[in-house]
């Protein structure tokens, strides 16, 4: 089972999410997401558009690597993996 | 009464306490509010939020602005598509198109309406979103979408590939040059009649419920393009009707202020330069007298700024043939306040707007004398009484 680990700012639009350990059965990213999206409905259109892309100033990590495919999410996950979901800082 | 305020950093209500108005944070603290306003129908409080990484979301609040929460969300269907400026080219000697079709996604949203048992968003890119089930689910308008002024039908085919509807700096913060759908105008007495406008295309109008749209640009002139009387591409900032009065309709252009007292079918110009009035954002209209409007001008396209560092409001009471500056009560030295195109609204005699230098004013004498009614604000994106 993947850690999932979000920035703090998404436990404001989804505060059921705050202190949950989020252990999920993911093989890619976006199994990632839609695993949240069941725990958390309407959390995948915050981290995606409308056609699954990932969004411009949001980041995924999975075992500190920062994910290739932003499109189709098709990174691999691993059993052990940790995957880290952020706000891209851009600037300021 | 009291008014409700969209701002970069949350919302705000102004509501007169022991007879002065007093601002309050009445939601979405830290995050970007570009129109909040009460649906008069149903009285739900609707936001247009603009989360600078989570993207554009609705906002309800069933119980006055005590709490808030997602409603449905506004996607683009996923067949929908639009024609875009191409990408830059890596390779100098390459030719490109005018434009390449690339599917749409939600950038912003930027203005919302309300007709009897419908709501009403407009959005960046260029597109028209309805509910009639109090907000369960939104539809894109498709007859405006695939308008042959933008394109014609992509959904079923790949359309003229030319597009009129060209990009607005509202859309810049989202790292893209698209157009928008800012002002979305309702038919109290025939709400089959719709009038929209877009940045930077012109105005269009539905007389069938949304069924179909032809353009209301006839008489509009622009000071930008080589045929100032084109049918398309000029840049309405703002358009309103008299409530009352549906056949007489306002717009404050990039290119000046006009009026209309045949529903939109012709324009005037109304400008009056000499007395500042020509360039601005929002315009009000009084919804039982359709000859009255309000503007608050700016100094030129090019500046952006009040004129000579004095705020003022111009009224006409005569369909624009004269205007009056009202300044009592308003700063008239030093003061550099940028009110964007939600941010003046009329009912019943008090006027209220907001700037970007988050003051408010407030006139409940039809704008002969001005009050200030909150300073120290966020950005002030919009301002709506209900």
């Amino acid at each position: 089972m993947a850690r999932v680990e979000l920035t703090r700012h998404l436990h404001t639009f989804f505060p059921q999410l705050e202190g949950m350990d989020l252990e999920l059965d993911a093989a890619t990213v976006a199994d990632v997401v839609k695993a949240l999206e069941e725990r958390a409905p309407g959390i995948a259109f915050y981290l995606c558009d409308e056609r699954g892309r990932l969004r411009r100033h949001v980041n995924v990590f999975v075992d500190e690597e920062m994910i290739a495919d932003r499109t189709r999410l098709k990174d691999r996950v691993g059993p052990s993996s940790r995957v880290l979901i952020v706000q891209a800082l851009s600037g300021g | 009464m009291r008014a409700w305020v969209g701002t970069r950093k949350g919302t705000f209500v102004i509501e007169k306490v022991g007879g002065a108005w007093r601002p309050r944070l009445a939601g979405h603290a830290g995050m970007g509010v570009n129109y909040v306003a009460p649906d008069p129908g149903t009285g739900t409080l609707w936001a247009a939020l603009g989360h600078g990484h989570w993207g554009a979301k609705l906002s309800r609040s069933d119980d006055g602005g005590a709490s808030w929460r997602d409603a449905s969300q506004i996607k683009y269907p996923q067949d929908a598509r639009h024609l875009v400026p191409p990408p830059p080219s890596e390779d100098p000697e390459a030719a490109s198109g005018p434009v390449v079709i690339q599917p749409a996604t939600l950038l912003k949203l930027w203005v919302l309406a309300f007709g009897p048992g419908r709501i009403y968003v407009g959005t960046i890119p260029g597109g028209l979103f309805t509910s009639d089930d109090d907000g369960g689910h939104f539809a894109l308008n498709r007859p405006l979408w695939s308008h042959e002024s933008r394109g014609g039908d992509l959904f079923e085919g790949e359309g003229s590939g030319t597009t009129h509807w060209f990009g607005t700096p509202a859309a810049a913060d989202t790292g893209e040059f698209a157009p928008g759908i800012h002002s979305i105008a309702v038919d109290p007495k025939d709400p089959q009649r719709v009038l929209v406008a877009i940045s930077t295309a012109g105005v269009l109008e539905t007389t069938d419920g949304g069924a179909s749209w032809r353009s209301r640009n006839r008489g509009m002139l622009n000071d930008y393009l080589p045929d100032p009387a084109a049918e398309w591409g000029h840049d309405p900032h703002f358009v309103t009707l008299s409530a009352n009065h549906p056949e007489h309709v306002w717009q404050q252009n990039h290119s000046g202020v006009f009026y209309s007292d045949d529903g939109a079918a012709s324009w005037r110009k109304v400008s009056d330069p000499d007395r500042g009035v020509h360039f601005g954002f929002p315009i009000a209209a009084d919804a039982d007298d359709g000859r009255t409007a309000w503007v608050v001008p700016g100094k030129s396209d090019a500046a952006r700024m009040t004129i000579d560092g004095a705020l003022f409001v111009a009224r006409t009471s005569d369909g624009g043939q004269s205007w009056e500056p009202l300044r009592e009560g308003l700063p008239q030295a030093n003061a550099y306040d940028v009110v964007y195109r939600h941010a003046l609204d009329h009912q019943r005699g008090c006027l209220a707007f907001g700037s970007t230098t988050g003051n408010l004013y407030v006139s409940e004498d039809r704008g002969d004398r001005w009050a200030c009614a909150a300073t120290n604000l966020p950005p002030i994106y919009s301002v709506r009484w209900g």
